[in-house]
């Protein structure tokens, strides 16, 4: 303690980065997202219950939250195995495709959703090929899926990719000697080293594919009912100006939110314990 | 005797062409797995880029430069570029302070601070873009009095401005902290002790070893205010000429059914990715460079 107070005094700064950010937090966050509630809190029970019970409110809850769920799913499973083959193998090309992996951080929700719509609607690549036997895939839950599928990988990557690296060989090795398989001992001693960041890159994946807009709305086609997904319900009750009813379905994703972050803060904790305890 | 040693070894022999058997295939597992992540990969990732860049040039090059020459388009890469000047320096600054204010010192309340930082992140754009018409709105408290004042903010750059700035908060504090943290508190003492100033502190020691990691920062803000959509979309109002940034104008066109030309304008955009994603990657090296050092 002493230690601290001693340290506070002999860096300057601390008063004035203080309320810089205390300030800016404020304005830019506090006040933001508090008219929500405060607007929340002008509705009755009656009209909230209401908007939230609608059958076509409900079907876009459970398509947000499904397809985001299948998706860090999959990602789960191929994310994890782009940041092993990333770390543990040397391949032509390496660096490009581990450059490539921020790909969705970087491009625009919008062209995203633009180049997804193109290449799964009838004539566009894979589309072409899907039609031929019969299936559809934009414009309906699945088109939602793989646009949250591109969203979510370097989430997966980048969480897992690190604790990967910093991975104790000796184990491995032990495990080796010992006459487990590759499979015994990635089984047995890898994966249970991987996965608190494999759930940690999982949450932070569905948590950003739930509120996806951008990327979605092309590639989904927007038809209520199937493939309307609950931030477009936002957009489409503030066009017709139910304040009341955008407000209600915003407040809902909001705590999905804060509790999703109060998880992924839980799992990130964890994780640094894992790591700091694992050398 | 003959007898007995040729029990002996068969059963070694076997042994022996089994294992070589799996080690055999135990070479094709690298092989296997890269090929499944590297299929991943450009399933995922490059096929929806690669279309971008070819869609666009679809019609031509003299298309493509006549669709992006258009006063729509030019007025909408100008504004996109006005935003991103006007956002990304702000939160820059920001980011800084409380990166400097919570890797520096432990208060009570750091973490509520933490989470306040990391909230719009996980809070859906397109809520993002709602509160602000809650707050400013013609509906809301203050609708009346900023209309008796002919002061507009939704619909038109103001509201754009804020939810941009709401959107990119978190990038360079989230990209400064974890540095700011590792690095301690023991160089800045020493100047302090030494006779510099606190500004000369922050300027020739903290600044210099922060650089590479606030350009990161920087970059993916940028990269962000450029690109965001569903925050603008719902506080923009659309107004072709006026409140039109390029991600909107790309909807606008797909909407109307004019595909090459919003290949065209995405296309703009991608580069803007693919040089974001460079300096990331060269900004990252250095980096890691650096601590290593």
């Amino acid at each position: 303690m002493a230690f601290f107070a001693k340290n506070k005094r002999v860096v300057p700064g601390f008063r004035v980065t203080l309320s810089i950010t205390l300030f800016y937090l404020a304005l830019m966050v506090v006040i933001p997202l508090a008219s929500l509630v405060f607007k929340t809190s002008t509705l009755s029970w009656d009209q909230l219950w209401h908007t939230i019970s609608s059958p076509r409110v409900l079907a876009a809850c459970r398509l947000s939250v499904g397809a985001a769920l299948a998706a860090a799913a999959v990602n789960a499973v191929f994310g994890t195995l782009l940041a092993w083959v990333l770390v543990r193998y040397r391949f032509p090309g390496r660096s490009l495709v581990d450059a490539f992996v921020d790909l969705p951080v970087a491009l625009p929700t919008a062209v995203a959703g633009l180049a997804l719509a193109a290449v799964y609607s009838e004539n566009g690549f894979i589309g072409k090929i899907a039609h031929s036997f019969g299936w559809q895939i934009a414009f309906t839950p699945i088109g939602v899926f793989i646009a949250l599928v591109f969203v979510g990988i370097p989430f997966l990557v980048r969480t897992v990719q690190p604790v990967l690296a910093d991975l104790e060989k000796g184990l491995e090795e032990a495990g080796n000697t010992l006459g487990a398989s590759s499979w015994q001992n990635f089984r047995f001693v890898i994966l249970p080293q991987l996965l608190p960041a494999i759930l940690t890159g999982a949450a932070l994946a569905f948590g950003r594919a739930v509120g996806e807009y951008g990327s979605v709305i092309f590639i989904a086609g927007n038809v209520p009912m199937v493939s309307e997904i609950a931030p477009l319900l936002i957009i489409s009750k503030l066009e017709q100006y139910d304040y009341a009813g955008a407000t209600a379905i915003a407040l809902l994703l909001l705590v999905l939110s804060i509790v999703l972050l109060g998880v992924i803060n839980f799992l990130q904790s964890r994780l640094q314990r894992h790591r700091l305890s694992g050398g | 005797m003959d007898n007995s040693i040729a029990a002996v070894t068969l059963p070694q022999a076997e042994i022996a062409a089994k294992s070589n058997l799996s080690l055999r295939l135990k070479k094709f597992i690298p092989a296997g797995l890269i090929l499944v992540a590297l299929s991943y990969f450009a399933l995922v990732l490059l096929l929806p880029l690669g279309t971008v860049l070819v869609e666009a040039f679809a019609k031509g090059i003299g298309f493509y430069l006549d669709t992006l020459l258009e006063s729509e388009a030019i007025h909408a890469m100008q504004l996109t570029l006005l935003m991103a000047l006007m956002v990304v320096p702000l939160n820059a600054a920001f980011g800084i302070a409380a990166a400097w204010l919570l890797g520096k010192y432990r208060f009570p309340g750091r973490s509520v601070l933490i989470t306040l930082i990391d909230l719009p992140f996980s809070v859906s754009p397109v809520v993002a873009g709602l509160v602000f018409v809650l707050l400013f709105g013609a509906q809301s408290a203050l609708g009346p009095w900023l209309q008796a004042h002919d002061i507009k903010i939704i619909f038109a750059l103001p509201g754009i401005w804020l939810s941009s700035l709401f959107v990119t908060l978190p990038f360079v504090a989230r990209e400064l902290l974890p540095l700011l943290e590792s690095q301690g508190t023991d160089q800045e003492e020493s100047s302090i002790m030494l006779g510099a100033s606190g500004w000369q502190t922050f300027r020739y020691i903290s600044l210099p070893q922060m650089k590479w990691a606030l350009i990161h920062g920087i970059i993916l803000c940028n990269a962000r205010v450029m690109g965001e959509f569903g925050a603008v979309s719902v506080v923009s109002g659309h107004i072709r000429g006026q409140t039109n940034t390029l991600p909107l104008l790309v909807e606008i066109l797909y909407n109307e059914y004019q595909f090459t030309a919003a290949f065209a304008a995405a296309s703009v955009l991608a580069l803007l990715a693919l040089v974001t994603l460079v300096i990331k990657r060269i900004s990252f090296r250095k980096q890691s460079l650096s601590i290593e050092a």
